[in-house]
C-alpha cells in the first residue's frame, strides 16, 4: 500500500518536472526568475502594499528639496499646533480619531477620514502628518542603511573570497573585530551624542556597521563559484580580476545578495525604531515611528490611537520587506518547485495528448 | 585540533583587544562624565570633581588611559582582576555579577521554550510542506518576525497582565471567550492533523467539542481559583506522555520500551502521595536533588527488568519520561501553591506583575511559593522574547529539514523499507539538528547583551538596564565593562559553534579550511 503511494509520488514528481522544464523553454534566467516572482501571490501582493504605502508616506507631507519646495497633499504640517478635537470624543478625552469606517446604515454616521483620522498627540498635533513624517524618518534609515551596508558587504566579501589567502584572513579578522561590537552599542553611543546631528547620519554610522552577516555570505558564494568552469573560461580568455568579479562572478551570486539585502532591511527598521525607543535614535522635535511609540507607551489605556498606528505601520512594513525576500529566495532558488495548482495538471494533460495525437 | 583552538584564541584575544581600544575612546569622546557637576551648583561640586577625577584617572587622556582600564582587565590573569569603578565608585565587577544572573534567568527560559516550540513547529511544517498549516505558520513567524519588542511588550501589559488579572480574580470563563477559544484550538488542530475534507471537519468538531466541554467544567468548578491535578490527571497525563515519547524515541512497536515507560508512569502515580509529604516537610533543600535522583535511578532499574537486550534506547526512553512527568508533578505543586499565593496580602488577586523581578513583600522561606512568584515575574518578558525569537527557529528548522529530506541517504532509508518514523527522527531530524546547534549557541551568546528593550520594559536590572546607565552617565568603565562580557561572549560563541559542528558533522573538519 505503502510503495504503491511512494510510486505514485515518483511519477507525479517527474510530471511536475516535465511541466516545469516545458514552462521555462526559451526564456532567460531573468525572465524565469521574475516569471517566478510575479507568481508568488504573498510577495506581489507586499510589493504593491508596500509601493503603495512609501508614495503615500513621501507626497503627504511638504518636502524640501533645497531652495525647492512641493506641497504634499495633506493638510497639516507635523510640527503645527491645532486646536484639540473635543467634539465626538469620548467623555474626558480629547484629540480622538476622527476616521470612521462604519457605513452610515450601522451606526447613523457616515463613513469617512475627518479632520484628524489618526486623532491628535496631547497637545494638538495632527497625528496623521506625525506618523507620515515619522515613517519618512524610519524608510529613509531603512534604504540608507540597506544600500551602504550592502555595498560594503558586497565588496568585502567579494575580495575576501575571490582573492583568498592573507587578503582573505585579514579582511574576515576584520570583519569578526566588527561583530564583536554589538549594533545596538554603536548605535547608542552613535545616537546618544550625534542624535542631534541629523537621521542622515545615523543611518549612515548604522550603515556602516551593518554589513558584516552579508559579507561572509557573500565570501562564501565566492568561494563555491571561483572554482567552477566557467571562472576558468573566462580566465584562459584573459578577463581581468575585475572584470570576473564583477561580470561573471556576482550575477551567479546575486540571488543570495538580494534575499539577504531584504533581510537586512527588515532588521534595519526594527532597530531603527528600538534605538529611538531607548532615546537614541531620533531625538524631538522630529519623529520617526520608534520615538512615537515610545513617546506614547503609557498612554494605551487611555489614548491607545497613538499607539496603534506608529506600531501598525512598522508592521505592515517589515512584513512586506520579507515577504517580497521570501518571494525572492523562491524566484532565484533553481530547486524551488512550485505547487501544481489543478489547472496546470490538465494544462500538461492536454498538453501530452496533442502531442502523442500529432505523432 | 589543539593548534586549531589556540589560534583561534589567540585572534579572538587580539580582536577584543582591538574593539575594546576602539569602544573605549569612542564613547570616551563622545561625551563629559563631569559635565552635569561642572554645571551644578552644589556646594561640594568641586571636590566631587577632584575626587571623580581621582578615581576614574580623567587627568590622563583617553588613548593612554585605556591602557591603565587594560592593566586592570589584564589582571584576572593573575588573579586580580581590577574592572575599574563606577561613577558612584562601586566596582564594576560587583555590579556586573549581581546583574548577569538576572539576565539569564530572564533570557533562558525564553529561549529553550522557543528553542523547543519553534523546532517542533518548523519540522511539523515541513513535513506538511504546502498545507494550511504550512502557510499559516508561514504567515505568523514572518508577522512574528516583524514585530518592534517594545509594541508586543505594551500589548502583553495591557491584556495578558492588567486584563488578564481581572479575569482570575473572578475565574469564570465569559461564553464568547468559550467559544472563541474553542474555535481556536479546533482550527489549530484540524490544520496540523489536516487531511480529507469530511476529516478535517471531524477533528474540527471533536476537538471543538472536547474544548468547550473542558473549559465548561473548568470554569464552573472554578478550577482556575484553585487549580491542581491530582493524582487522577496525573496518571492519565504520564500515560499520555508514556505513549508519546515511546513513539517518538523508539516506536511504538518496542513493547519494552512502552512497558517501561507505562511502568514509570504508575510509579509517578503511586509516589504521588508520598511525594507530596515530602514537599510539605518544606525542610531541606537536600531533598529536591535527592528526589530527581530517585527518580532516574528508578527508571533505570525499571527499564532494565524489561529489557534484555538493546538495553540503550529503553533506558533512554524512560528516562526521558519520567522527566516530563517529573515536571508534570512539579506543576501540579506549582497549581496547589496558587491558591495560597494569591490570596496572600502581597499579592492579593493581581498576580501577573507587569513590571519588576521579585515580589519584595512575599516572606522568603517557602520554597514554593518564591518559586512561583519567580516564575509569574518572568511570564511576560519572557512570553515577550519567546514571541520574537521563536520565528526564526521555526523558519530556519522548517528549512533545514526540507534540505535534509531531499538527501540521497533520505531516500536510501526509504528505499531499505524503513518505517516513516525511523526516516525522520532518526535520519532526518538528526541531521537537521547539526545546523540547529550551531546557530542556538550564537544567539544565545548574542542575547545575553540583546534584552536591553526587555529589561528595561518590564523593569528588571540586568545587563541591558547596567549598559543604559553606563551610556547615558558617560560611565566609561560600566560600559567597557558590560561591552568586554557580551563581545568575549560573541566571539567565543562563534568558535564553540564551529567546534561543534565539526563534532557533529563528521564531514566538516575545523581547521582543515584554513589551511
Amino acid at each position: 500500500m505503502l510503495k504503491r503511494k511512494r510510486d505514485k509520488e515518483v511519477s507525479i514528481t517527474s510530471g511536475e518536472q516535465a511541466i516545469m522544464n516545458k514552462e521555462t523553454e526559451g526564456l532567460s534566467q531573468s525572465q524565469i526568475v521574475l516569471r517566478r516572482f510575479v507568481r508568488h501571490r504573498a510577495a506581489m501582493t507586499s510589493v504593491f502594499v508596500l509601493t503603495f504605502i512609501v508614495l503615500a508616506v513621501f507626497s503627504a507631507l511638504e518636502t524640501k528639496i533645497g531652495p525647492v519646495r512641493i506641497p504634499g497633499w495633506w493638510k497639516f504640517k507635523y510640527d503645527e499646533l491645532l486646536d484639540l478635537r473635543i467634539q465626538g470624543c469620548p467623555e474626558g478625552i480629547v484629540g480622538c480619531p476622527s476616521l470612521d469606517v462604519v457605513p452610515s446604515f450601522i451606526d447613523g454616521t457616515g463613513m469617512g477620514l475627518g479632520r484628524h483620522p489618526f486623532g491628535q498627540d496631547d497637545i494638538g498635533h495632527d497625528y496623521f502628518s506625525m506618523v507620515m513624517r515619522g515613517a519618512q524618518r524610519s524608510l529613509y534609515v531603512t534604504v540608507v542603511i540597506g544600500f551602504l551596508g550592502g555595498t560594503i558587504g558586497i565588496i568585502i566579501g567579494s575580495i575576501s573570497g575571490y582573492f583568498r589567502g592573507w587578503i582573505d584572513a585579514a579582511l574576515m579578522r576584520f570583519t569578526d573585530f566588527i561583530i564583536t561590537i554589538p549594533t545596538i552599542i554603536i548605535g547608542s553611543v552613535v545616537g546618544f551624542h550625534f542624535g542631534n546631528l541629523g537621521v542622515g547620519f545615523l543611518a549612515f554610522y548604522l550603515g556602516l556597521f551593518a554589513w558584516t552577516g552579508l559579507s561572509r555570505l557573500v565570501r562564501g558564494e565566492f568561494l563555491k563559484l571561483r572554482e567552477l568552469e566557467f571562472v576558468d573560461a573566462a580566465r584562459v580568455a584573459g578577463a581581468s580580476n575585475r572584470r570576473i568579479i564583477f561580470k561573471h562572478i556576482l550575477p551567479n551570486a546575486i540571488g543570495v545578495i538580494i534575499v539577504s539585502i531584504t533581510l537586512l532591511m527588515s532588521g534595519a527598521i526594527l532597530l531603527e525604531t528600538a534605538l529611538s525607543f531607548l532615546g537614541f535614535g531620533v531625538v524631538a522635535p522630529d519623529v520617526s515611528l520608534g520615538s512615537l511609540i515610545s513617546q506614547y507607551q503609557d498612554s494605551f489605556t487611555t489614548r491607545p490611537w497613538l499607539f496603534w498606528w506608529p506600531g501598525l505601520l512598522i508592521i505592515t512594513i517589515a512584513l512586506c520587506i520579507n515577504f517580497i525576500g521570501d518571494g525572492l529566495r523562491d524566484a532565484f532558488d533553481p530547486r524551488q518547485r512550485r505547487r501544481l495548482t489543478k489547472k496546470d495538471k490538465v494544462r500538461a494533460k492536454v498538453q501530452a495528448r496533442i502531442a502523442a495525437a500529432s505523432e | 585540533m589543539i593548534a586549531y583552538i589556540s589560534r583561534r584564541l589567540g585572534v579572538l584575544f587580539v580582536i577584543l583587544l582591538g574593539s575594546s581600544f576602539i569602544l573605549y575612546n569612542l564613547a570616551a569622546i563622545s561625551g563629559d562624565p563631569l559635565g552635569d557637576l561642572r554645571l551644578s551648583k552644589e556646594i561640594n561640586a568641586k571636590q566631587q570633581i577632584i575626587a571623580l577625577t581621582r578615581d576614574l584617572q580623567l587627568d590622563v587622556p583617553p588613548p593612554l588611559r585605556y591602557f591603565l582600564w587594560l592593566r586592570g582587565i589584564l589582571g584576572t590573569f593573575i588573579g586580580n582582576p581590577d574592572f575599574g569603578l563606577t561613577r558612584t565608585s562601586k566596582p564594576v565587577i560587583d555590579e556586573i555579577l549581581v546583574a548577569l544572573p538576572i539576565t539569564i534567568r530572564l533570557v533562558t527560559a525564553a529561549t529553550i521554550i522557543a528553542i523547543v516550540l519553534g523546532i517542533t513547529i518548523g519540522i511539523v511544517t515541513a513535513l506538511r510542506q504546502y498545507s494550511r498549516f504550512d502557510y499559516a505558520m508561514t504567515f505568523i513567524s514572518f508577522l512574528l518576525y516583524s514585530l518592534p519588542i517594545f509594541w508586543v511588550a505594551v500589548l502583553l501589559k495591557e491584556y495578558l497582565a492588567i486584563q488578564f488579572n481581572t479575569f482570575l480574580g473572578e475565574p469564570t470563563i465569559a461564553l464568547r471567550w468559550l467559544i472563541g477559544l474553542s474555535v481556536a484550538s479546533g482550527v489549530f488542530w484540524a490544520a496540523i492533523i489536516s487531511g480529507t475534507r469530511k476529516r478535517v471537519f471531524m477533528i474540527f468538531g471533536g476537538v471543538f467539542i472536547a474544548n468547550f466541554a473542558l473549559l465548561s467544567f473548568l470554569s464552573v468548578t472554578g478550577w482556575f481559583a484553585n487549580p491542581s491535578l491530582g493524582p487522577i490527571v496525573l496518571g492519565i497525563l504520564s500515560v499520555g506522555v508514556a505513549y508519546g515519547v515511546t513513539q517518538l524515541s523508539t516506536g511504538i512497536t518496542n513493547k519494552a520500551a512502552l512497558r517501561s515507560s507505562l511502568a514509570m508512569a504508575a510509579y509517578t502515580v503511586i509516589a504521588y502521595y508520598p511525594i507530596q509529604w515530602l514537599f510539605e516537610m518544606n525542610s531541606k533543600a537536600l531533598i529536591y536533588p535527592a528526589m530527581i535522583i530517585v527518580g532516574f535511578a528508578v527508571a533505570v532499574v525499571v527499564s532494565l527488568q524489561f529489557s534484555k537486550i538493546d538495553r540503550g534506547p529503553i533506558i533512554r526512553t524512560s528516562m526521558i519520561s519520567t522527566f516530563i512527568m517529573g515536571l508534570l508533578v512539579v506543576i501540579d505543586q506549582l497549581m496547589q501553591t496558587w491558591k495560597p499565593y494569591m490570596e496572600s496580602d502581597a499579592v492579593y488577586f493581581r498576580p501577573i506583575p507587569t513590571i519588576g523581578q521579585v515580589n519584595a513583600l512575599i516572606e522568603p522561606g517557602n520554597f514554593w511559593i518564591s518559586l512561583l512568584d519567580a516564575l509569574v515575574h518572568m511570564f511576560l518578558p519572557t512570553l515577550a522574547l519567546l514571541l520574537i525569537s521563536f520565528a526564526g527557529y521555526v523558519r530556519f528548522s522548517r528549512g533545514t529539514l526540507l534540505e535534509v529530506l531531499n538527501q540521497d541517504y533520505i531516500r536510501t532509508a526509504r528505499a531499505k523499507g524503513l518505517t516513516e518514523r525511523t526516516v525522520i527522527m532518526r535520519h532526518a531530524f538528526r541531521n537537521t539538528m547539526i545546523p540547529i546547534a550551531t546557530i542556538i549557541v550564537v544567539d544565545f551568546a548574542s542575547i545575553i547583551g540583546g534584552a536591553i528593550i526587555t529589561e528595561r520594559i518590564f523593569g528588571w536590572i540586568g545587563m541591558g538596564t547596567l549598559f543604559n546607565q553606563a551610556i547615558n552617565s558617560f560611565d566609561l568603565n560600566l560600559l567597557m565593562g558590560v561591552f568586554l562580557l557580551t563581545g568575549f561572549l560573541a566571539v567565543s560563541a562563534n568558535l564553540v559553534a564551529d567546534l561543534l559542528y565539526s563534532a557533529l558533522d563528521p564531514r566538516i573538519r575545523a581547521g582543515a579550511g584554513g589551511k
